[in-house]
């Protein structure tokens, strides 16, 4: 992003002269209070907004420049989780998952293979017939990390993924997004989680007030070998989480 | 051929899902086709009575029996057929060569004393024609001149009878007795059938659009219904395309239904009530009105291609990008 700024009409400011770089492969974190910018940020990488002033260049591509008949071929590269996981509620799981894929055209062949694969990758495979509503909230954001994951974009957005979940969901979607990231993903994840932050010690993007305040890696990065397992296993020494039965 | 059935199911699954919209939107449909194919038929028959009228104005020429002299003009004296006179001929020969006069139709005595015979028989009286004396008609021939257009009507009968040299109305033949012309009865007729045409014509406008802002509507409440179907299929990478057709699938299968319904309820009145109405009056067996079997196929299509075009367009607003 280059001296990107959002002015929303009647005068608020979103994001202010916000320049930053995420590379190839990253996982990045993108915190500060509510009201900070996260969320626009977020929504002018996917072009649901238009910055007012800047670019934003993905791949090397400036997207303010696309066309709107390109802008669904973007969302097609990026994946994205809401804090809300819009999941549709009349849809059981494998169909919510199945719908990103049908949305795109994907043949039937190709879905009835990429969608059990990514309900294997977030844990959710023994429930493929279950509604949204027959979920924890927990698994309903995995469900969501999964129906962003199942196109393997080499872009992952999450919104608050472990807003309003406790300590041990939240340590699970981040071991999620942990595997998907050990797969060449790019993955950013906005939070203010602080403590989950801290613990993962991946690079932390601080925004306040619209602008960036900190961009630094968070205590020493871990090894990248570390595996999934170990890395949930030392997030919750870490956080002083019960190692509960292991749920994935 | 994969993806036709993927937006033929989501289609249907969406009315499945959304019956109580779905039900209000067949429900008005069914009510604008079920108008539309009232007015429709109710408005060419009007019309076509208007027309009808138009077509039996005329003027007709009474002819004098004998001239001046005493000798006979008008052929058929009661005894039987006897061929115009020259005069008659001559007078024939003159009234086609006006301007604007479609056709000249000769009613010799003998006709006319048909005509009237057999209308009397028609409605049920007595013939008085037999009581007549022997040989005497006392019936006039005439012509029945027809102009082209009910407008040149004044022009016609002015040129029949051009100002003398006196200035007041002189018939061009000495043979004409008497002129009259319906054109006062056939604008009394026409001023009456345009009026109802134009209250009729306007109530249909009227409900048309209150029924096109209802379906509009319907559609709109069935839209915002699923509005975060719609957000999700955004932010998944759908494009617009692929997320309007299951909504113009929903409202073509919404106006298919409604206009059956309609269609069938269109069917069961003119079985039972107009069909059966038809023999006793003739407004109703009017003939220029439209075939139901293409009349159905019509009110079918309109209300398909409006019910879909609704749903696409209404989508418009929650598509922006």
């Amino acid at each position: 992003m280059r001296k990107v700024t959002k002015v929303y009409p009647g005068g608020h400011v979103g994001l202010e002269r916000v320049s930053l770089r995420v590379d190839r492969g990253e996982f990045v974190f993108l915190v500060g209070p509510t009201g900070c910018g996260k969320t626009t940020l977020i929504k002018t990488l996917i072009r649901e907004l238009e910055p007012t002033e800047g670019e934003v260049l993905i791949a090397g591509r400036d997207i303010s420049t696309l066309p709107n008949k390109a802008v669904p071929q973007l969302r097609r590269r990026i994946g994205t989780v809401f804090q809300d996981f819009k999941l549709l509620p009349s849809r059981n799981v494998y169909d919510n998952v199945a719908y990103a894929l049908q949305v795109i055209g994907a043949s039937r062949g190709e879905i009835r293979r990429k969608v059990p694969d990514a309900l294997r990758l977030v844990g959710l495979a023994d429930k493929v017939k279950s509604f949204p509503d027959q979920l924890s909230g927990g698994e309903q954001q995995r469900l969501s990390v999964a129906r962003a994951f199942v196109n393997h974009p080499p872009l992952l957005l999450a919104d608050e993924p472990t807003g309003n979940l406790d300590p041990n969901t939240s340590i699970g979607i981040m071991q999620v997004l942990y595997r998907i990231n050990r797969t060449g993903t790019t993955v950013v994840v906005v939070t203010h989680d602080r403590e989950m932050v801290d613990k993962m010690r991946r690079r932390v993007i601080a925004l306040d007030g619209g602008r960036v305040v900190r961009d630094q890696a968070a205590g020493t990065y871990t090894s990248k070998d570390e595996s999934t397992r170990e890395f949930a296993t030392r997030l919750r020494e870490e956080m002083g989480v019960d190692d509960e039965k292991p749920r994935y | 051929m994969g993806r036709i059935f993927f937006f033929i199911g989501e289609g249907l699954r969406a009315l499945r899902r959304s019956a109580a919209p779905s039900l209000a939107a067949i429900v008005t449909v069914a009510i604008t086709v079920l108008l539309l194919g009232v007015l429709i038929p109710v408005l060419q028959t009007t019309n076509g009575k208007t027309n009808e009228v138009r077509d039996q104005v005329g003027l007709r020429i009474f002819l004098k029996d004998v001239d001046a002299s005493g000798a006979p003009i008008a052929a058929g004296g009661g005894n039987g057929e006897q061929p115009p006179s020259t005069e008659v001929q001559q007078l024939q020969s003159q009234l086609q060569a006006i301007p604007h006069v479609k056709s000249v139709e000769y009613v010799s005595k003998d006709d006319a004393l048909a005509i009237l015979s057999e209308r009397l028989k028609e409605e049920n009286r007595d013939d008085i024609t037999a009581q007549l004396p022997g040989s005497h008609n006392p019936l006039p021939a005439s012509f029945n001149v027809t102009p082209d257009d009910l407008s040149n009507l004044g022009a016609v009968r002015s040129a029949i009878t051009p100002p003398g040299p006196d200035g007041t109305p002189t018939p061009i033949s000495p043979a004409i007795d008497d002129i009259s012309d319906s054109r006062d009865d056939a604008e009394k007729i026409t001023g009456a059938t345009s009026a109802i045409r134009w209250v009729l014509g306007v109530i249909s406008a009227l409900l048309l659009v209150a029924s096109l802002l209802l379906v509009g509507n319907t559609i709109r409440l069935s839209i915002y219904a699923r509005r975060r179907e719609v957000e999700v299929m955004r932010l998944v990478g759908a494009t617009n395309w692929f997320i309007r057709w299951p909504f113009m699938v929903e409202g073509l299968v919404c106006g298919l239904v409604g206009a059956a319904v309609a269609i069938g309820f269109l069917l069961l009145g003119k079985e039972v009530i107009v069909d059966p109405l038809a023999d006793n009056f003739h407004l109703i067996s009017s003939g220029d009105t439209i075939a139901f079997g293409k009349l159905a196929l019509v009110l079918l299509c309109v209300a398909m291609g409006v019910s879909a075009t609704g749903s696409g367009l209404t989508l418009r607003r929650f598509l922006r990008i």
